[in-house]
């Protein structure tokens, strides 16, 4: 047996020496999150042409999309930890998919809202029954169920691997969902209205959703960073690691 | 293997038969269900005509759903899912035969009765026949995708209302191509398309469904 | 054989027991004491493969439980606190059901004469909605005698709500199936006098954790 120390990743895998890493880690994240969205506004409103149909409303697309990447981005992320901690049985994993959940659903939630804002300017009415929002819709009453079932399972064990049973059945039903979805939509509105009529892709417009959407991950990594946090404090609060950073806090 | 499946789907429709009172609740939901859309919405023909596709399904929906509760919750309560789980046998299976006894009781009564519904709303008769056809391969679908709903929530607080929220989002595919196969029969477009799918769905909710609603059944009677 | 190596049980945020470990072979009983709510059922959940341990091991015949569940449970009937009757059927329909998902003989001659053991035969065709509490602890425990030949009988509890006549027909049938080979786990409050040599005693109250830091 080796005796010489090995750097392993599995060091990590334990809420107490996670905690730290986190802690470390989230500022970077932060920071890194502030200048990619900066980047990503700047480029949308000074960079970025003036449609000739849509004006000015248009740019709302470089929030739009990006947060409706990152929701469905973010939920297979979610997916893939319950799943690891459902097979290994680890409680840090669990714990990263619980912290996960509300970043999710905060995006399903803007790609809503900016997508009502896009709505009004530009055809007129707060609500369209286009495909990607449906999928929103339906995605965020997944995320809501999700973190539903987790506050009403007092028991803590029981109420991760349960959730990480839902989690992995809706992993496997989105792509059913979207399709449903965009098949309905294609059936009974046609091409009139549509979110995928926005103007043709300009090169700058891609790269200015890409850094939006780098933006918002890094964001998502930075908030469910702190959030994990608590939730390691708060689940770990009997051991003696967690009642000793609590004493140094007071 | 199969002879547990026998026993266990044996013992739930006994006792169905000795409450006759749950199956008609199932149907008579439907049916009220149904009847309230032309009361909100008017009792135009045309229009009536191109809702009922979608109002019977929604309908279908929420009486599947809505008998859930009976489906695990008192073998919860009596003790008798504990001696499944206890039972030797393959869970899955036994999953599957209290998942076939909840649709025979919940599920086929309202491919009987929709046709009558559906004559209410006046569509025609090569709609309603796609119409049977549709919910006969969508209703098990709901049984099957309801069954891990109401596992997940055994013995939870609220769980009526959670179960609808967890499972109504994975009910909308199936929402949408039965209610399209029939709507397609009543424009002339086929169904063939719609029903291959619910076909489908139905296929691997065989596979998936027990299977989950099996490993939702441990995780609650931990 | 049944083997417990340093069980742990953790219920919610609780330790209930720790490094608890036995040997339970062939004609042994073993008794599970403690004060209520020492963990006495979740221990026996445990041994019945319903609940992983926080720690430690069950084994059966030498290998671990966990991989064998199915097969495990084969060997085993548990009784709990649980009647696990349905109250729109009669006592024998439950009786029937219930032994033929444990792989019983389930017809109807075994069935009464397992009623009739436990002296509720009279119960047969009535449904358990309308029997006491005492006769529906009757027809539960009824499994047991159509059972000599599944080798651990895990009971909680089995003698709750029993009359004295009933209490020692349960004697008999437990001395009955240790003097035959078989092993019996049970948690009682009451001091039983079933009439075999090898008892064993478990003692949750002395198997607590400690509590956590203070």
């Amino acid at each position: 047996m080796s005796t010489s120390k090995r750097f392993s990743w599995f060091y990590f895998s334990s809420p107490q020496t996670f905690y730290p890493l986190a802690g470390r880690l989230q500022p970077w994240f932060a920071a890194l999150a502030v200048l990619l969205c900066a980047a990503g506004l700047y480029i949308s409103f000074f960079v970025a042409p003036t449609d000739a149909q849509q004006g000015e409303a248009y740019r709302i697309i470089f929030i739009h999309v990006p947060a409706a990447w990152m929701s469905m981005f973010i939920y297979l992320v979610m997916g893939f930890w319950c799943g690891v901690g459902l097979v290994f049985n680890t409680r840090l994993s669990s714990m990263w998919a619980t912290a996960l959940a509300p970043t999710g659903a905060l995006f399903t939630f803007i790609a809503l809202w900016t997508g009502a804002l896009w709505g009004k300017p530009t055809w007129g009415t707060w609500w369209v029954w286009d495909a990607r929002l449906t999928s929103e819709l339906i995605l965020l009453f997944l995320y809501i169920g999700f973190m539903a079932l987790q506050a009403a399972i007092d028991d803590q064990r029981r109420a991760d691997k349960a959730g990480a049973v839902l989690a992995l059945v809706g992993v496997i039903n989105i792509p059913i969902i979207y399709f449903s979805v965009q098949w309905w939509s294609t059936l009974h509105q046609g091409a009139s209205v549509s979110m995928k009529s926005a103007p043709s892709m300009a090169a700058t417009m891609l790269i200015g959703m890409l850094i939006m959407a780098l933006g918002f991950w890094m964001y998502s990594i930075a908030a469910a960073l702190a959030r994990v946090r608590c939730v390691i404090l708060e689940r770990e609060r009997h051991t003696e690691w967690v009642m000793a950073e609590m004493g140094e806090r007071t | 293997m199969i002879r547990a499946l026998g026993w266990v789907l044996r013992r739930d429709l006994l006792l169905v038969f000795r409450r006759r009172g749950d199956v008609v609740n199932a149907l008579v939901f439907f049916v009220i269900v149904v009847s309230l859309f032309p009361l909100g919405v008017g009792p135009e023909a045309s229009q009536l005509r191109n809702m009922a596709p979608g109002v019977l399904w929604v309908a279908a929906l929420l009486a599947c759903m809505l008998s859930l509760a009976r489906l695990f919750a008192p073998d919860h309560q009596d003790g008798t899912l504990e001696q499944m789980l206890l039972a030797g046998e393959p869970l899955v299976v036994l999953v599957m035969g209290k998942v076939m006894a909840h649709w025979l009781v919940s599920g086929l009564p309202l491919v009987l009765m929709a046709p009558l519904l559906g004559l209410q709303f006046d569509l025609p008769g090569d709609a309603l026949a796609v119409l049977c056809v549709a919910l006969l391969i969508g209703t098990p679908v709901l049984s099957l995708i309801g069954a891990v709903g109401a596992a997940l929530t055994l013995g939870v607080r609220g769980s009526g209302a959670l179960v609808a929220l967890l499972v109504l989002p994975l009910y909308v595919p199936v929402l949408i191509f039965g209610a399209g196969a029939v709507a397609a029969t009543a424009a002339g477009t086929g169904a063939e398309a719609h029903l291959l799918l619910l076909g489908g769905f139905l296929a691997l909710a065989l596979v998936l469904a027990p299977w989950a609603s099996a490993a939702a059944l441990r995780i609650a009677m931990e | 054989m049944l083997e417990a190596r340093h069980l742990e049980c953790t219920r919610g945020e609780r330790k209930l027991f720790r490094n608890l470990s036995f040997r339970l072979g062939r004609g042994q009983l073993l008794r599970v004491a403690g004060a209520n709510g020492s963990g006495k059922t979740s221990l026996l959940r445990i041994m019945c493969g319903l609940v992983a341990p926080s720690a430690g091991e069950l084994r059966w015949q030498g290998r671990p439980i966990r991989g064998e569940r199915e097969e495990y449970c084969r060997n085993l009937v548990f009784i709990g606190h649980l009647n696990a009757l349905k109250d729109d059927l009669t006592a024998l329909e439950n009786l029937r059901f219930a032994a033929a998902l444990g792989g019983l003989p389930a017809d109807r001659e075994h069935s009464l004469a397992g009623l009739d053991r436990f002296g509720v035969a009279h119960c047969a065709e009535l449904p358990a909605k309308v029997l006491s509490q005492g006769q529906r602890r009757r027809v539960a425990l009824a499994r047991l005698a159509l059972s000599p030949t599944v080798p651990l009988w895990i009971l909680d509890e089995p003698f709750s709500a029993l009359d004295v006549a009933a209490v020692s027909e349960l004697e008999l049938l437990l001395a009955a199936h240790i003097a035959s080979g078989g092993m019996v786990v049970l948690t009682t409050h009451q001091e039983v006098q079933v009439v075999t040599q090898a008892v064993l005693r478990v003692d949750l109250d002395l198997h607590t954790a400690a509590p956590l830091a203070a």
